[in-house]
């Protein structure tokens, strides 16, 4: 089942620079450890005590994964998880 | 409808329906789910912040923390200072903006047809960045006045106060809420007002996604989330890229005529996603979403002109839109 995850800048060290890779996992959490036996240390940035961490934002299909089952969301094949640095945004 | 001063006008925006992009919502065969947009272009300066500005000032002279003769310094991307200048300019303050250096020379325009000074912050790093130079620029000058959008309660008040219960008394169907996530301030405003009025109600985030120069440099320990932030009062929150938010500010404009700014574009993609979920599901849908700003401040990038959505995009790279 492949999974197109988007990498921040600030994670590209741990993907020799890529911009997008694939994973695996039928969930979030299981995605991210699938990621970690390639691009080993990644999933450190991301999750911490079995939650996301507080300033990763990771959207599943444009939608904000804590308004959804958070770490435990389910993934399909196709879907696209994007990784983000909270950040403020709008036109203030 | 008569008025004394410019700043008593603030507010009272049309609702309009908008019954093209209505009908186009994939699975609304049945005409369940209505699109419904919140004209906030039509404030004296022409967005939305104008109600959080005025209401910040306001209470802020009530209380006694501003005075005649007083400074007003504000972390801003455009709108909220454009607002606050106009204010200052009426009442007679000093206003100071710190503003990302990446934003449209017509904000920048604006900002000093009103008479306001700015001070510009790396492009890097984008509103987060202008917030903690203004931090700083604040412990230097402890006798300016920050209004501070992102942590004043005042500003998710005026939306509490007012845009929560013009929707409500516009449209007492509504079933679903959209609005940008910048402050946070019109979503926590408006979203705790329906939620006590609506049961039910959902509360929809939109949040803009810029390309690598705005992310560039983010650090992932040290992100930044608005004090007035509280996901509770949120149903869910997308987060909406370029391409998407110039399409759909695109077909705003061709399709129902609605001039609006970029983010609106962002906004109105993440009601259309609402919106398909309710017509899928065969649930009655009345979708409000804001109509942040006019146009007119993002002429400059030829979005609204270009041959294709994809010139459009690429005309905008690097470029703070909301």
């Amino acid at each position: 089942m492949a999974i197109e995850v988007r990498i921040p800048t600030i994670l590209r060290t741990y993907t020799d620079g890529a911009k997008a890779v694939e994973g695996n996992g039928s969930n979030l959490g299981e995605l991210f450890t699938d990621l970690d036996a390639r691009h080993p240390g990644i999933a450190a940035r991301l999750v911490e005590g079995g939650e996301l961490r507080r300033f990763v934002n990771v959207y599943l299909n444009d939608e904000d994964v804590r308004f959804l089952e958070g770490i435990s969301t389910a993934l399909s094949d196709g879907d696209s998880v994007t990784i983000l640095p909270a950040v403020a945004g709008g036109a203030r | 409808m008569r008025y004394d001063s410019p700043l008593e006008a603030v507010g009272n925006t049309p609702l309009v329906r908008l019954p093209r992009l209505s009908a186009a919502v994939p699975g609304n065969d049945g005409g369940l789910v209505n699109l419904w947009a919140k004209l906030e272009d039509r404030n004296p300066t022409g967005s939305i912040k104008d109600r959080p500005a005025l209401h910040m000032i306001e209470r802020a002279e009530a209380d006694g923390r501003l005075t005649p003769g007083c400074t007003i310094l504000e972390p801003t991307s455009g709108n909220t200072g454009i607002s606050l200048a106009m204010a200052a300019k009426l009442k007679g303050y000093r206003m100071v903006c710190v503003m990302p250096e990446n934003t449209s020379e017509e904000r920048r325009e604006l900002l000093r047809m009103w008479g306001a000074e700015i001070i510009s912050s790396p492009a890097a790093g984008g509103s987060n960045t202008a917030v903690r130079i203004a931090k700083e620029i604040s412990a230097e000058h402890p006798d300016w006045v920050m209004l501070y959008q992102y942590g004043n309660p005042d500003n998710a008040g005026a939306h509490y106060t007012t845009t929560g219960p013009e929707i409500l008394a516009d449209l007492p169907t509504v079933t679903h809420f959209v609005a940008g996530l910048g402050t946070t301030g019109t979503l926590m405003g408006v979203g705790r007002y329906l939620r006590e009025k609506v049961p039910g109600v959902k509360i929809v985030a939109a949040e803009p996604r810029y390309d690598d120069l705005v992310y560039g440099l983010r650090n992932l320990d040290e992100g930044f989330v608005p004090e007035l932030y509280d996901a509770e009062v949120l149903t869910t929150r997308f987060s909406v890229g370029s391409a998407d938010a110039v399409r759909r500010t695109r077909e705003l404009l061709q399709q129902e005529g609605i001039f609006a700014g970029i983010s609106t574009g962002a906004i109105l993609h993440a009601a259309l996603g609402v919106g398909r979920r309710a017509a899928v599901a065969g649930e009655r849908a009345d979708v409000v979403f804001v109509v942040a700003d006019g146009g007119w401040k993002y002429l400059s990038t030829g979005i609204y002109t270009a041959e294709s959505t994809e010139a459009a995009v690429e005309a905008l790279q690097g470029q703070l839109w909301a």
